[in-house]
């Protein structure tokens, strides 16, 4: 056993301890940074693989992104030292029974496939060739799902913003806070202003 | 380097797999079963890779699935969290069992 495969047995441990605790661990701060561990690994496996850019990409869009996105949203939406409440007993057996199972038929099919791994060419996966092959309008070059792909961005984009915006009217309004926006919104001469007040009182009063 | 057989290298891109697939069963929590979904989508990732590194070693499609893959979990990670931080405005909760108004 070489150095190279003690390393990569090394990076899956890595991977699959980090990975089963993200999805055991009780606090969900935790969970995120368990998850983290485990996305750098992935990207270490990458990097193991001699696919650097997908490894740079791997850590630039996972860990600085889109795990930072969900710590985020932690922080938004609970306390994260809270302690989550634990699965239901039945449920967490069955999912065992059912991912070992999954497990088990999956890799036994794996397992009994043989890969014919003989001729083995040298991996070439420099930046350019990347970029060359997927900027290309030939037969088996990807402009296509390039285009398609940052419509699809933009489209989300789009969406997050319309989605996670507050409607104008949705706020838990009270009488003072819509007056005074709405005095903000249009600068009524404040002859019409004036007025209003002493109505309030008026009717209050009668 | 090759004295790693592909299958080990499936192999924990399985267990990658099914880890998700048990914290997307037991979490009732809609950010830690986004955070399951992300680790099914990596070792997705993984197998294309390393099918692409062992078995077709002078073609890059794998790399290009690999790249699109991480693109559309990026912009499916931001539309979930947006999604998620809207119901906890209406609901207080961002537990599923509580989202339960489209159920009938």
């Amino acid at each position: 056993m070489s150095a190279s495969a003690i390393i990569f047995y090394a990076i899956s441990a890595f991977i699959l301890g980090a990975g089963l605790l993200a999805v055991t661990s009780q606090k969900i701060f935790r969970a995120a940074i368990w998850l983290l561990f485990s996305l750098v690994g992935i990207a270490g496996l990458y990097f193991w693989m001699r696919v650097e850019f997908i490894a740079a990409v791997q850590i630039i869009v996972y860990v600085g992104g889109i795990v930072i996105l969900i710590i985020f949203s932690i922080f938004l939406t609970q306390e994260s030292g809270k302690e989550m409440p634990k699965p239901l007993l039945k449920r967490t057996i069955f999912s065992v029974v059912a991912a070992l199972f999954g497990f088990g038929f999956t890799y036994n099919l794996i397992d009994k496939y043989g890969f014919s791994t003989a001729a083995l060419k040298p991996f070439n996966v420099s930046v350019s060739n990347i970029g060359t092959q997927m900027l290309s309008t030939a037969e088996h070059g990807y402009i296509l799902p390039f285009e398609v792909v940052s419509m699809l961005l933009l489209a989300s984009m789009i969406g997050c913003i319309v989605i996670a915006m507050k409607a104008p009217g949705e706020k838990p309004a009270d009488e003072k806070t819509v007056t005074a926006e709405s005095i903000q919104d249009t600068p009524v001469p404040p002859v019409l202003v004036i007025p209003s007040v002493p109505e309030q009182l008026i009717t209050e009063e009668v | 380097m090759n004295e790693v057989p592909l299958t080990h290298i499936l192999f924990v891109s399985t267990a990658l797999f099914f880890i998700g697939m048990y914290g997307l069963f037991t979490r009732r929590n809609m950010i830690t079963m986004l955070m399951s979904i992300e680790l099914l989508l990596n070792s997705v990732n993984i197998n294309f890779v390393a099918f692409n590194k062992y078995l077709y070693p002078d073609k890059l499609d794998g790399v290009f699935f690999a790249v699109f893959i991480i693109t559309i979990a990026a912009a499916e990670a931001a539309v979930a969290i947006a999604i998620i931080i809207n119901l906890y405005r209406s609901h207080k909760s961002i537990d599923v069992e509580d989202a339960a108004q489209l159920k009938w």
